[in-house]
């Protein structure tokens, strides 16, 4: 806007906020003295050319598809293809969640996306005593091959992408995914998918890690490097936002610790000797689609344009590739609420719609029972078609990004950035991500916001429909889901099954060569997929690298 | 008789569980509140809450589970605290359960079980009047 425009405007808010402002204020005072975002910022009243000046129109916001991605990954975005639907799914054994992505392929969802039980994401094998009441209880259990193979049984490996959230245990799991698809005849560079294998937010919020934050960081390189080698089509890392936000944080925490541990993969990666624009391109992220519609747009779209700046001037990246931000995105499973739990569909409706404009690439909507339970098929169902919904009936996917140009988005996205380069400066004083992790610097952050938001529910400064407000005196039951109780037997059986019928003696020489691997500094993938294809369970393999790497404790923070 | 000690409180997290967003939430809540908290931190065998709980000598234990373990893990618990011959301290658990898993929670001995959505005020304020219920605050 020229400045003669911008003066001429200004003289026109100034009148508006004399006169007709004024006047309405009096009449009808405003319902609070001030409005906040889901993360306690300030929101102002009303947005105008005056809070965009200075956001540059080519550099700041530019065009789809091109640097800085302000506006979307692609030129077309989902005029041409709708974002992935990939709903995260496990429960109890192989079969059992095997039927369910079988269920899910069949509904019209696009990727696969697995949910390991707790046991797993540890390390143990199903039969540990440390795993006691765990088994399949918030996904599917995997101890070796064999139940991987059960797993994917007749899943078509080589049309759908197959995301996997696992992290300390990661590229044990990987490996036996690429195993499982060569004995079907499917090679390494035709597999797509991805391995979250984000351990840096396990320490900040999911607190799934087993080893220190150095040779966990290894490891992921060893990934890292690997696929860039072998597997093109994979996505190594899905730095995710997503546990951080859960956890607690702010829309502007969740952006800034996110993309802060993605620099820090980018460091070890480069560190490791490998060229950024070799690697970086196959790095994806996964954001949380929380309650506040405008701020969560904005926080995908700063989140672009962070990533695509330092990707290109900070670490030097030629390749545009390597600067476009690509995204999945799951609605806010904390914001889901046990008091009348059918409302929880419209929640999820309205999440989703921020993550499609927001310009997402993948999406996983939460089922309405997911305060209560793992979500039944039925729920699952109806999650599933809220995507639909929104891809086919909305029109929202009609033209890209829709909200580019808001006087409002673009300085809330303006605001998410400032935001994030403070926070980067706050965690670059205390040394980087990993002394910033072992002071307690995430966890405090976050651990403060949680309380904050509490707070703000109990003292109703923020309504939840249902919990705070428009509460219903008897509970509205719903149907959950009912596991196979036999399931837990049947796994016991297989893993004595495995570890009678596979050759030991291989299994022990090739735990062998890990330890000795591990012990050095050579890349472990090939370690892991030998000791995979003799049939080494998770909890051997992981034992192992316990052995070698010892167990993290972290500080405890409250 | 006047209440002279602190109530002590143990928030524990049992099992593999990470999610400690609500546990930490409950422990400031209740240190707001008055009460002296101890928390346990992750992944915390029955075994090492019964110990934590018997070596600071709380009057109140708080368990948060999100993974849907507590069918094994409370029961254990329990288990462990009575061959203690502590049934005296009060139990509440905070976390994600079906409703139909509630009643047995609350045969096992629980007096309270808070889900997604409960108001710290009212944790604090059952934990008084369960305490105050029972005389005495140890000391």
């Amino acid at each position: 806007m020229s400045q003669t425009t911008l003066d001429r405007f200004r003289h026109s808010l100034a009148a508006w906020e004399a006169g007709p402002l004024r006047k309405s204020l009096e009449r009808l005072p405003e319902r609070s003295p001030s409005f906040i975002t889901a993360s306690s910022e300030p929101v102002a009243r009303l947005y105008t050319p005056v809070d965009v000046d200075g956001i540059d129109p080519v550099d700041d916001i530019g065009l789809p598809g091109v640097y800085p991605y302000t506006r979307g990954a692609h030129p077309t975005l989902h005029r041409s293809k709708l974002w992935t639907m990939r709903m995260f799914a496990g429960f109890g054994t192989a079969e059992e969640t095997n039927a369910r992505f079988r269920y899910l392929l069949n509904q019209g969802q696009t990727g696969l996306s697995v949910a390991f039980d707790l046991p797993t994401l540890y390390g143990y094998d199903s039969d540990a005593p440390e795993t006691l009441g765990e088994f399949g209880k918030c996904g599917v259990a995997i101890c070796s091959l064999a139940d991987m193979e059960a797993l994917l049984d007749g899943l078509p490996l080589d049309q759908v992408t197959t995301s996997m959230t696992i992290n300390s245990p990661a590229a044990i799991i990987w490996a036996m995914y690429i195993a499982a698809a060569e004995k079907r005849g499917i090679p390494l560079a035709k597999l797509g998918g991805t391995l979250q294998n984000d351990i840096l937010k396990e320490y900040i919020a999911q607190k799934e890690f087993i080893f220190p934050p150095r040779p966990s960081m290894r490891l992921v390189t060893d990934t890292i490097e690997f696929g860039a080698r072998e597997m093109p089509l994979w996505n190594t890392v899905s730095i995710s936002g997503y546990h951080i936000r859960e956890a607690g944080a702010t829309a502007a925490q969740e952006l800034a610790f996110t993309l802060a541990d993605g620099f820090e993969y980018v460091r070890w990666a480069i560190a490791r000797g490998l060229d950024v624009d070799a690697f970086a391109p196959r790095l994806s992220f996964f954001f949380n689609a929380h309650n506040d519609f405008f701020e969560e747009i904005a926080k995908y779209r700063a989140a672009r344009r962070i990533w695509a700046r330092e990707m290109r001037h900070t670490f030097g990246a030629k390749n545009e590739r390597s600067w476009l931000m690509r995204t999945h995105a799951q609605t806010a499973g904390v914001s889901l609420t046990a008091q009348q739990p059918e409302i929880n569909v419209v929640r999820v409706a309205l999440q989703a719609m921020a993550a499609v404009l927001g310009g997402t690439q993948s999406l996983h909507t939460n089922s309405l029972d997911e305060a209560l339970a793992l979500p039944s098929e039925r729920s699952v169902q109806i999650a599933l078609r809220t995507q639909q919904i929104i891809a086919h009936e909305s029109g929202v996917t009609n033209t890209v990004d829709p909200l580019g140009g808001s006087y409002f988005v673009e300085a809330l996205t303006t605001r998410m950035e400032q935001d994030a380069y403070r926070m980067f400066g706050e965690i670059e004083a205390l040394g980087g991500v990993l002394p910033a992790i072992e002071h307690g610097y995430f966890q405090r952050e976050i651990a403060d916001s949680a309380a904050r938001y509490q707070h703000e529910i109990e003292q109703k400064r923020r309504i939840i429909v249902g919990v705070n407000d428009f509460t219903e005196a008897a509970p509205v039951r719903v149907p959950l889901l009912k596991m196979d109780r036999d399931g837990e037997r049947r796994q016991f059986e297989r893993l004595a099954r495995v570890k009678r019928e596979r050759d030991n003696g291989a299994v022990q020489s090739r735990l062998a060569a890990l330890r000795a691997g591990a012990q050095g500094s050579a890349n472990l993938m090939p370690f892991l997929l030998d000791a995979v294809n003799a049939y080494a369970t998770l909890q051997e393999m992981m034992d192992v690298l316990r052995g070698v790497f010892g167990v993290y404790q972290e500080p405890v923070i409250l | 008789m006047t209440e002279t000690k602190k109530i002590r409180v143990l928030i524990a997290k049992p099992g593999l569980d990470g999610h400690d967003r609500g546990a930490k939430v409950v422990a400031r809540a209740l240190r707001d509140a008055g009460m002296e908290v101890i928390y346990t931190g992750l992944r915390q065998t029955p075994e090492m809450i019964v110990e934590a709980a018997l070596q600071e000598d709380v009057d109140c234990i708080g368990l948060s589970i999100l993974s849907n373990a507590h069918g094994a893990l409370f029961p254990r618990i329990v288990e462990l605290l009575t061959g203690e011959g502590r049934n005296d301290i009060l139990l509440f658990a905070g976390g994600i359960f079906p409703d139909e898993d509630v009643p047995e929670i609350k045969r096992l001995g629980f007096r309270g079980v808070f889900g997604p959505g409960s108001d710290t005020r009212d944790i604090a304020a059952f934990i008084r009047t369960e305490i105050a219920a029972r005389g005495p605050v140890r000391g």
